[in-house]
């Protein structure tokens, strides 16, 4: 038997504890399972398995082509790419981020059965369909890598810097789906209205249009409070990764700003509601 | 008791509140019902946000105390068991105590880590296979890859399921999949384990197995083991110490044998105190299809105390209808003194059509033959529309049974076995 034994003080938690490092550590192997787990099953008794997180975003990049790119002229001269193109670099991170957090925003329900019998950092509950739905990114990048073939279009020395717009993303899905599982544990309002906001986010962020026409239409003010969406800087910086236009510095940068504020708030408000989890569930 | 080892669990004052519902006033005419709508969400969300404004100062009608005052200590090696009735604060406070909920006030010292088994297979996903649910499984209990990669063997072999591992989940027998849950917990290997009525699943034979298991755990290793059961005769093999918790509070603590005859006792001390039900308390139900009280009555309707195997005995409840429902079911559970279900007598299935109800009135469910054996049982007294819990009265009362001449053969003999009585017919060719 070990010599040192772990101590644990349990008491009425009056002050927020903050996130616990060690107890986070010990337990990283479970986030791996629960990452496979969810991996493992989403597919399960499909005919098309794994082809329908290719299809999924194919048949919004296909609405959007025939929607944006035809009947409403727009031609996305900043990016100086042909509009499917430009469409695919957003739907597929757009697609991940959605994902993500309907999943993440119902995880604490649908995993109570698990949390109200046995103890673990309620945190890798969110976490988890956070990563795993990464797995869907980046099999659906298989679309992009075929239209860059198809289009003869090759990314540019901006292709360093992908990662960045990326983690923007990853962590607002994070963020938000502290903030979103918490809630919906207790309102469960809020799984009704997420599909209205999801979709609310989706005509905001520049999917289908360039940011530029933010600038263009309400000039630079405007332009950088638009960027404080984080899905700005993440979709924009990402599509920018991939032209040879100049990287948007200062868009993605405000962005990254936000985008770690909600994680931070989520977190706090997810480690303040912790302790009503097992009651409220 | 003497004890030189090492204190595990230091629980001090523990108390856990919880906010519950309390019927609300509904909506008498048109106009405040129209207003119930427009003011509706607003009383959702303070009722929705109430609930986590509990504190130990809280007062009011609607704070329940699910433990309080709780103090004790629990040392190495040893296995304490917890009796109490459902309800008594049992399953919170072994929650608190493996920190799934967080206490109101009061505190917990533990030294050690702790494992609980508050469910076998918590966490099993059936669309994986058995090996990749030992590793989930094992995780959500707090193994890591590693420590689960060299116990891997020994819980492929403790489940018996070695031919399955790479079957679905989903495809196993009941039996199998608690075979492969108890295996994953039973290598855990913490230093105090929590178990609440997991020997209640699996057949005989694997419940032997985990009761050895469970005693290898405590004697050869010097584990602790926290228990909690309605089953009195494990309570008595396994522990040795046993708390009793009622309405929230330890009531009585000591040796295992001593604690389980006290709750006994107990218990039909608090059966017997009358026909009158109105006043007990009650574990379920919304009110509206209500028992008021009872009677033991013989064949010719005549109040009986105590009745005898083999004896025609009908059981009267006295209902009150507060407000009328579909499809009235009573349901009546006889339970012997070790708290196990001899039979029921449930009319969904055994009247012959729906029941038709007055205000109030009697319900008669008559025994013909009553086939228990001398003893003394204790009668709960569930009332339902469909499915839906009006009523439930547990231990409503004590059903005491004397020797009979069940079979009409005029012997009353004194070497009748455990069990039920059966009809039964002999032959010689």
């Amino acid at each position: 038997m070990a010599e040192e034994k772990l101590y644990t003080f349990i008491e009425p938690r009056k002050k927020f504890s903050f996130f616990s490092i060690k107890d986070f550590f010990r337990y990283k192997d479970l986030l791996y399972y629960m990452v496979l787990r969810d991996i493992t099953v989403q597919y399960k008794q499909t005919i098309l398995g794994l082809g329908w997180a290719i299809l999924n975003p194919l048949f919004q990049i296909i609405i959007f082509s025939f929607i944006f790119g035809n009947l409403a002229g727009l031609k996305p001269d900043v990016a100086n790419m042909p509009y499917p193109l430009f469409s695919t670099l957003a739907v597929i991170p757009w697609t991940y981020f959605s994902s993500s957090l309907s999943s993440a925003c119902s995880s604490l329900i649908t995993s109570s059965p698990i949390f109200t019998k046995v103890y673990f950092p309620r945190i890798i509950i969110p976490l988890t369909p956070v990563f795993s739905k990464l797995f869907d990114f980046l099999i659906s990048m298989i679309i992009l890598v075929g239209l860059m073939i198809y289009y003869q279009f090759y990314p540019g020395k901006n292709l360093v810097l992908v990662a960045w717009p990326l983690l923007i993303i990853i962590v607002t899905s994070a963020g938000l789906g502290f903030w979103l599982s918490a809630l919906s544990l207790q309102y469960r309002d809020v799984r009704f209205a997420l599909s209205f906001l999801l979709s609310v986010l989706l005509y905001a962020a520049p999917v289908a249009f360039p940011a530029s026409l933010v600038k263009e239409k309400f000039g630079q003010q405007l332009y950088y409070w638009y960027a404080a969406y984080p899905m700005v800087g993440g979709i924009e910086g990402f599509r920018a990764c991939f032209s040879s236009s100049s990287f948007p510095l200062e868009m993605v940068a405000i962005s990254t700003i936000t985008a770690l504020l909600i994680f931070m708030s989520g977190l706090f408000y997810f480690k303040k509601l912790e302790r009503y989890f097992a009651d409220i569930a | 008791m003497v004890n030189n080892n090492e204190v595990t669990i230091k629980v001090n004052k523990l108390g856990k509140a919880y906010r519950i519902n309390l019927k609300e006033n509904r909506h008498q005419n048109f106009v405040n019902a129209v207003a119930d709508i427009l003011i509706r969400p607003l009383k959702n969300y303070q009722r929705i946000s109430s609930f986590k404004n509990v504190s130990a100062d809280s007062t009011g009608e609607n704070i329940f105390w699910a433990n309080r005052h709780i103090s004790f200590e629990v040392y190495e090696g040893e296995v304490l068991g917890i009796i109490g009735k459902n309800g008594a604060g049992k399953t919170t406070l072994l929650k608190m105590l493996s920190r799934i909920t967080d206490p109101t006030e009061g505190s917990i010292e533990i030294f050690g880590r702790v494992a609980s088994l508050l469910e076998v297979g918590t966490g099993f996903n059936i669309e994986l296979t058995g090996r990749e649910n030992i590793f989930l499984n094992g995780t959500i209990l707090g193994l890591s890859k590693k420590e689960i990669e060299e116990r891997f063997d020994s819980i492929v072999e403790f489940s018996g399921i070695k031919k399955f591992l790479d079957t679905a989940v989903k495809k196993y027998s009941s039996g199998m999949k608690v075979r492969l849950a108890f295996a994953v917990a039973a290598h855990l290997e913490p230093d105090i384990l929590i178990i609440d009525e997991v020997l209640a699943v699996g057949d005989a034979e694997f419940q032997k197995k985990c009761l050895g298991k469970m005693r290898d755990v405590t004697a050869n290793e010097g584990r602790t083991v926290l228990f909690i059961s309605h089953d009195m005769a494990a309570i008595k093999n396994l522990c040795t110490r046993a708390i009793l918790l009622q309405e929230g509070s330890i009531v009585y603590e000591g040796l295992p044998g001593d604690v389980v005859d006290y709750y006994l006792n107990n218990n039909i001390a608090i059966r017997q105190n009358g026909a009158d039900l109105l006043t007990r308390k009650r574990t379920r139900g919304d009110g509206r299809f209500i028992a008021t009280g009872y009677s033991i009555l013989d064949d010719k309707k005549r109040t009986i105390k105590i009745t005898e195997s083999g004896k025609n005995t009908i059981i009267a409840i006295n209902y009150e209808v507060r407000e009328a429902g579909p499809e009235p079911v009573v349901l009546l559970i006889i339970k012997n003194n070790l708290e196990q279900t001899v039979f029921t007598c449930l009319s969904r299935n055994s009247y012959h059509d729906v029941m038709k109800l007055k205000k109030a009135g009697t319900i008669y469910c008559e025994i013909p033959g009553l086939p228990l054996q001398p003893g003394e049982y204790s009668v709960d007294i569930i009332l339902k529309y469909g499915y839906d819990f009006t009523d439930a009265v547990e231990s409503a009362f004590t059903l005491t049974v004397e020797k009979g001449d069940f079979f009409g053969t005029g012997k009353i003999n004194d070497d009748m076995v455990n069990g039920l009585f059966v009809y039964h017919r002999w032959r010689i060719e």
